[in-house]
């Protein structure tokens, strides 16, 4: 099953008192800006903030517990292997995996690249017939959409000119969200890998999941998933939705930066060759030849970044105790809430779904006649911290005929009052550069 | 940031030129052989792409000169607007002149929004305008590619004379 967006109204969010709470835990929030200004941070869509339970979490490992974990008997060598495996199994909890399913990456980028580059190496006759099932050749086809984020295309690109391999796509409707009318002509028996993001860091679209994996699954084709900006803020059980990769950031849901989870099947990382090679991904090494460790550690060569994965487990349990459902309701207050912010100013575009179903509380617009780098300065004046560009996503933008949008992307401690100021100052960008609020658009 | 540091980012010569700019619209070729230089850049953070072309030509002392600068693309009102300015400031000038200035340009953005001295205002003309933009490193990128693509356009051109070509591109990701 597919569910990944809660019925509005399931579950009733956040109250007042609790945002207050949750908003407590993120230190970073209580700073002002130049002149006083107090921030409204609504870019989480590029990092989230941190609560102070990562932070300590990370300040506590290195102060109660660093030492190199799977290696030694000392008793800090067992409490540091405890913490790195324990942050391993509250991750792998978080998105409905076995521990042994979570591979420690430095990013999503580094998890999805960890992927295309075991192809790659599988192609080049590693891994043996077990990992036969993921060679590639020309005449083979790995299928992105036109919604990715570069970091689930550009891999893709590289894997097919390494192979000979063909790159297809799926399209885009005019609201941003994946074309499936054509899915069964795209995606066919030439089919190895379908590659796509769950939630799009621009559209804020939520992919239709269920179709794609049936599809892929139809077609024996490996199908990759994005996660990145899904698992911040809606319920993600991965089995259930029956992918065979994923990949997501700890940066973007409230954990430290230089960590990232990929998840792969049991069996297919128990197929696939390694990537990066060296310590600690071994099992016996002669002169000749080497054999190497179970997953997840075959694919974790060399010292890890313990200190954040740690982090990034507790921040995935500080998620789990504010409940995903809690989470993704507040958020869908949010989503309404930004839609009716940018609607409510006149020659304000939306880049994505108009309407509060099935999308996150991302909304990406341009501003007719003024650039987005202008709105962001003029946003940036009044504390209000968007995004602006093409957020990693050129094809994205190419398919509708532009080059940057701004983007305002919430997360659970953002508040409808913040957006209010955003709306405000939105309301006052044309005016500032000189155009009427309802004239045309003066260039 | 107050009002004040918009009102220096964004001076009415910058709204401006960013509405009515200088140069828009690539200017065809001469007939008389003149060396003509063209460059593409992109400003990586938001996409936006820009193409500049120079003509050289010498004048009667055997000088170099920019006889036209012209470009196409799209851009925020601070590359839009300096890429205007630069056109009015470079267009007839000689070539080593041009490059003269975007050097003190390039110090110009270096300088934090402090103003250069008065040598150097003089110089820049309609270019000191800039001066707030310094304060804002995410814009400086904005105001330099136009810069940068005249620097690389008059080296497509041929043209090797002119102050040393040294290479600054780290300063302009800053
Ligand atoms: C949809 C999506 N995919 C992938 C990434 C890459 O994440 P990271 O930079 O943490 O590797 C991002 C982050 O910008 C994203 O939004």
């Amino acid at each position: 099953m597919t569910q990944t967006v809660d019925p509005p109204g399931a579950t009733s969010g956040l109250t007042d008192a609790e945002l207050a709470a949750v908003r407590g835990d993120f230190p970073l929030l209580g700073r002002t800006l130049r002149d006083g200004r107090p921030l409204v941070y609504l870019d989480s869509g590029a990092t989230s903030q941190k609560p102070d339970v990562v932070l300590d979490a990370e300040r506590d490992f290195y102060t109660q517990r660093n030492a190199a974990v799977h290696r030694g008997a000392h008793q800090l060598a067992e409490e540091a292997t405890d913490a790195f495996e324990g942050a391993r199994e509250q991750v792998a909890r978080f998105v409905g995996v076995a521990s042994d399913e979570i591979v420690w990456t430095s990013n999503a980028t580094a998890a999805i690249n960890l992927v295309a580059y075991a192809m790659s190496n599988a192609t080049a006759g590693r891994g043996g017939a077990a990992a036969r099932r993921f060679v590639l050749g020309p005449g083979d086809e790995i299928v992105v959409t036109e919604a990715e984020h570069h970091a689930n295309l550009v891999p893709w690109q590289e894997l097919a000119a390494r192979t000979g391999a063909t790159l297809r796509w799926l399209g885009l409707h005019d609201d941003g969200r994946i074309r499936t009318d054509d899915l069964a002509t795209v995606v066919g028996d030439r089919t190895r890998v379908l590659a796509f993001g769950h939630a799009s860091n621009v559209t804020g679209a939520i992919a239709p999941v269920a179709e794609l994996v049936a599809r892929a699954r139809e077609v024996g084709a490996l199908t990759v998933l994005d996660a990145c900006q899904s698992v911040p803020h809606l319920r993600v059980d991965l089995t259930a939705l029956g992918v065979d990769f994923a990949a997501f950031s700890g940066h973007k849901m409230l954990g430290p930066t230089g960590v990232g989870a990929l998840y792969g099947r049991r069996e297919l990382l128990e197929a696939l060759p390694p990537v990066m090679t060296g310590g600690s991904m071994v099992e016996v090494v002669t002169m000749e030849s080497t054999t190497f460790a179970p997953p997840p550690q075959k694919f974790e060569a060399g010292t890890q970044m313990v200190a954040q994965a740690v982090g990034m487990g507790v921040a995935a349990s500080y998620l789990e105790e504010l409940g995903m459902d809690a989470v993704a309701a507040h958020e869908h207050v949010l989503a309404q809430a930004l839609l009716d912010a940018v609607a409510s100013v006149p020659h304000v575009r939306v880049l994505g779904p108009t309407e509060a179903v099935d999308r996150l509380a991302t909304v990406a617009f341009v501003v007719d006649g003024v650039h987005a780098h202008d709105v962001g300065q003029v946003l940036d004046d009044a504390g209000v911290a968007v995004r602006v560009g093409h957020h990693c996503a050129q094809p994205l933008h190419r398919r509708f005929g532009i080059t940057a949008t701004a983007r305002a992307s919430a997360s659970v401690y953002t508040t409808v009052d913040e957006i209010e100021v955003f709306r405000e100052a939105l309301s006052g960008v044309r005016a500032f550069f000189g155009l009427t609020a309802d004239g045309g658009d003066g260039r | 940031m107050s009002a004040t540091a918009m009102e220096q980012l964004y001076q009415q010569v910058i709204l401006d030129h960013a509405k009515d700019p200088y140069g828009h619209g690539l200017v065809p070729p001469h007939e008389h052989g003149e060396r003509v230089g063209e460059s593409h850049q992109v400003n990586t953070t938001c996409g936006d792409e820009l193409t500049l072309r120079v003509e050289v030509a010498q004048d009667a002392t055997g000088q170099d000169v920019l006889r036209s600068v012209s470009w196409e693309g799209q851009g925020c009102s601070i590359s839009r607007a300096s890429v205007s300015v630069l056109s009015e400031l470079v267009t007839d000038i000689p070539v080593a002149d041009a490059e003269r200035l975007g050097e003190t340009f390039r110090e110009l953005m270096r300088s934090r929004g402090v103003p250069l001295d008065e040598a150097a205002q003089d110089a820049l003309g309609d270019a000191t305008a800039f001066t707030g933009v310094g304060k804002f490193p995410a814009r400086i990128k904005c105001a330099l590619l136009g810069w940068a693509a005249l620097r690389d356009a008059i080296v497509k051109a041929g043209v090797h004379e002119g102050v040393a070509q040294h290479d600054t591109e780290h300063e302009e990701d800053a």
